[in-house]
């Protein structure tokens, strides 16, 4: 009896005790230097900047330069609701940032579209790039962003140079999203008990 | 320690009887006022620049795009593109009931959100026809209160960020920690509070809270006078916001501006005294109008606002009354927990308020409350039913920012990031 | 009741409708869309009543179909101490549009930009009369009318296509370009429209 067996072949180097180590320095310092770009837009970003002031100060966790230039920043916060007219403008800042490159999805309305389901909101801001660590909350609390910050850096640390597919740019696609239209539409949809419950729209 | 004397060097001729520099007229060399602007002539095509500035940038206050066309440094013309923030508030309030409009309003100006749950709660009470109870009163006032306190703050920080100055930054936003914490102990969120209801608020405050409250009342203007030590004074401060943005008396209110920046250009009308709400002329504060209509009176004319609403909060936190903070109305307050669960006519109000919500007479009502930022006003219409046919809200940011091109005309670019600090917009309430 | 309901009888005439007090205590005087113009003036200019300040410029649309849509103009008279309430009846069988008073209170520009995005009523004689919230070439129609759904009438992935397609640069206005003389630059479709004078027009318009 034969077996097929589904394996994917790994380019490159084995793993090994030295590119583990290698891998441990340089997630090591890419963790601890995350440069955030601010994409600060509604009341989250208020938050943002209580979790960068004095008394919540993210700077003992490496992010002390706020890059508000996207070429020189490590990680996308996208802190705030994303209206559908300043979709392409997160969708330029995101390409125009070099690789290695993540993104937090900060609060509801980044992450789902929040209390805006309507004509005027994107529905999470995964439709539009592809997010690391979602951070829930509405505004999440400095505390909230800060553990969302640290999950960023052990995800990191988890990572490792011989994989390609992580640090591969993605475009959007030809029809100019980034998933499937089926997909965009499943994931903004509306669910949950309490939008039915009033039987409004 | 040894104290030194320190000659500093203004760039103006001296102080004026109030200790404050004395102002003298910006020579042209590109700069200045209205006076100059009108003399740049403009042909399309020639050598001008157009510079994008936004919708993402540290300087704008949110998620605002400025076109400038430029002649060297020179704004020949400036046009703001808003809508960036569009999250249509309006549309959702037309399928919600009013206290459900509640938390709606939290994100419009989410830098004062207490002040905009009572400026909405203020007119669905004026439409229902609704008395609110003295204690409730007292405590709106000290919610509207704190809330410009904190908006102030933001303000006043991320403008000193935006002119260089990055300690400000850090003051201004501990005194919003604490702040926070007492918005966190009243309602249970540091930004987004939803404190009132129609009719009342959303709980009474806390034991520690008149406590806490009385220890910041005493100990900000502490603060408000390190940062008026820092800045007033400072030669680059002057220097960056003296005769710049200057907005005449006649401009302000064709303009339809309120708030800070029409008191700044010498209109002396606020809300609180001239259509006063929640018992606002029975306290005594002093409302700060200035003479220039520059940035640097909006700077004064807000510091000194957060000065006279340390007032306001001794005086309110010294006569809060006892008695029940919510209208004794079955059919607007939902009854006490323990009542509903035992006494078959509060668990049919609940029902009723909870799965149909509280309907409003038919007619409309218009409530202006001095926000920080200038006059929120709220218009709601209603055909009867729970939820609103209309629910507007007038935006003082969107109207205070159309008149940035006005301002902004012959000045230098680095002008205009005050100019569009001095503004004090919020990007949630101008493109709601 | 405001007295200048009386005054403003006395001048206009039938042109003035009714009069009602609203349940905030503002008066509100409803005024025939030809005499607008002239009223606003009147209203502004004339001693004695000098509402030299404008509050809001908004519409309602009610639920029901039948009634329309409502214009309404907050002016005050800030030495006076006084606020009216001025609406104007916009039936929807006719052509929505009233004169500008942007000429009166220039503050009312981005007041009545918002009503023509939000509604879709046209202002004669605004000077730059284009979306202000959406995107200049928004698809989808007038948001805050009431056929208009919560959620739009695209699919959210064809919202997010539209969006994502809407590119920012493209949304110079005329003006804005022949400063930088970058009209060659545009895409071909777009310097055809510009050509025609359409701005932001609605391939689904009411």
């Amino acid at each position: 009896m034969k077996r097929v067996l589904e394996t994917t072949e790994v380019a490159g180097q084995s793993p090994n005790w030295l590119l583990t180590r290698l891998d441990d320095l340089v997630n090591w310092a890419r963790a601890n230097s995350l440069w955030p770009m601010p994409f600060g837009t509604a009341c989250c970003a208020i938050e943002f900047m209580a979790t960068a002031a004095s008394r919540f100060d993210f700077a003992r966790f490496g992010m002390e330069r706020q890059a508000f230039s996207p070429r020189q920043a490590d990680v996308l916060i996208c802190a705030g609701r994303l209206p559908f007219k300043l979709a392409p403008v997160i969708r330029r800042v995101y390409d125009q940032m070099p690789q290695p490159k993540w993104v937090i999805s900060m609060g509801a309305c980044a992450s789902t579209g929040g209390i805006f389901d309507n004509y005027a909101m994107v529905q999470g801001i995964d439709t539009i790039v592809p997010v690391d660590v979602y951070v829930p909350g509405c505004p999440p609390r400095p505390e909230g962003l800060l553990y969302g910050v640290l999950l960023l850096h052990k995800k990191i640390k988890g990572e490792t140079v011989l994989d390609p597919e992580l640090r591969r740019e993605q475009p959007l696609d030809d029809k100019g999203l980034r998933l499937p239209p089926e997909r965009i539409d499943e994931i903004s949809e509306p669910f949950g008990n309490s939008v039915h419950q009033f039987r409004s729209a | 320690m040894n104290k030194r004397t320190v000659e500093l060097e203004l760039a103006t001729p001296g102080l004026d009887a109030q200790g404050r520099p004395v102002r003298v007229p910006l020579t042209v060399g590109g700069t200045g006022g209205g006076e100059v602007a009108g003399q740049v002539a403009v042909e399309p095509g020639s050598e001008h620049m157009l510079l994008n500035i936004g919708p993402q940038h540290p300087a704008t206050h949110g998620v605002l795009r400025l076109v400038v066309e430029l002649d060297g440094e020179v704004v020949v013309r400036c046009i703001p593109h808003v809508g960036y923030l569009h999250s249509g508030f309006e549309k959702l309030g037309e399928y919600r009931h009013y206290n459900q409009i509640i938390p709606l309003t939290d994100r419009t100006d989410y830098l004062s959100p207490m002040a905009n749950n009572v400026g909405f709660a203020l007119a669905a009470e004026r439409l229902m026809g609704i008395a609110i109870t003295p204690r409730c009163t007292v405590l709106r006032v000290i919610a509207c209160e704190m809330s410009r306190v904190i908006s102030h703050m933001v303000w006043l920080g991320t403008t000193a960020i935006d002119l260089g100055a990055f300690t400000p930054f850090l003051w201004a936003f501990q005194e919003r920690e604490r702040i926070y914490d007492l918005q966190e102990m009243w309602t249970g969120a540091r930004l987004t509070t939803s404190v009132t209801r129609v009719g009342g608020m959303m709980a009474d405050i806390p034991d520690a809270f008149v406590t806490g409250l009385r220890h910041f009342t005493e100990t900000f203007p502490k603060t408000l006078h390190e940062i008026d030590r820092v800045l007033t004074r400072n030669a680059v401060w002057v220097g960056r916001t003296q005769n710049v943005g200057v907005l005449r008396r006649e401009e302000a209110i064709n303009h339809s501006l309120s708030g800070p920046m029409l008191r700044a250009s010498g209109v002396a009308y606020d809300l609180r005294r001239d259509k006063p709400y929640l018992d606002y002329e029975t306290y005594d504060f002093d409302v700060p109008v200035g003479e220039h209509g520059d940035v640097y009176d909006r700077y004064l004319v807000r510091l000194e606002e957060c000065h006279q609403s340390n007032r306001i909060l001794q005086q309110a936190l010294a006569r809060l009354p006892d008695g029940p903070v919510n209208v004794d109305d079955p059919r607007v307050i939902l009854p006490s927990k323990s009542r509903a669960m035992s006494d078959m006519e509060a668990m049919i109000y609940h029902f009723k308020q909870v799965m149909e919500g509280v309907k409003a007479p038919v007619g409309e009502a218009y409530v202006g409350i001095e926000n920080p930022k200038g006059e929120l006003g709220t218009y709601l219409v209603s055909d009867g039913s729970a939820k609103p046919v209309r629910w507007r809200i007038r935006p003082p940011s969107f109207i205070n920012l159309s008149s940035l091109p006005k301002m902004a005309e012959g000045h230098l670019l680095s002008d205009l990031i005050a100019i569009n600090a001095s503004v004090d917009i919020v990007m949630g309430e101008v493109d709601r | 009741m405001n007295p200048s309901v009386d005054a403003l009888r006395a001048t206009f005439g039938n042109a003035i409708g009714r009069a009602v007090v609203a349940r905030d205590g503002e008066t509100i005087v409803t005024v025939g869309r030809d005499a607008l113009g002239e009223v606003m003036r009147w209203l502004r200019d004339s001693a004695g009543h000098c509402y030299d300040y404008l509050v809001d410029v908004t519409a309602v649309e009610y639920r029901d179909a039948e009634r329309p849509i409502e214009l309404v103009y907050f002016v005050r008279s800030l030495e006076r101490r006084v606020d009216l309430r001025v609406k104007v009846d916009l039936p929807k069988e006719q052509e929505l549009a009233v004169d500008s008073v942007v000429g009166l209170w220039a503050g009312a520009d981005w007041l009545e930009r918002e009503v023509y995005d939000m509604f879709g009523v046209t202002f004669r004689g605004h000077p730059d009369l284009r979306r202000i919230l959406m995107w200049e070439t928004y698809a989808e129609g007038y948001p805050l009318r009431k056929d208009f759904p919560l959620r739009g009438r695209f699919s959210r992935a064809e919202q997010v296509r539209q969006a994502l397609g809407a590119n920012p640069e493209a949304h110079y206005s005329m003006e804005e370009l022949a400063i930088a003389e970058a009209f060659d630059e545009l895409p071909e479709d777009m310097k055809e429209r510009l050509r025609r004078g359409e701005r932001g027009k609605l391939p689904f318009s009411e």
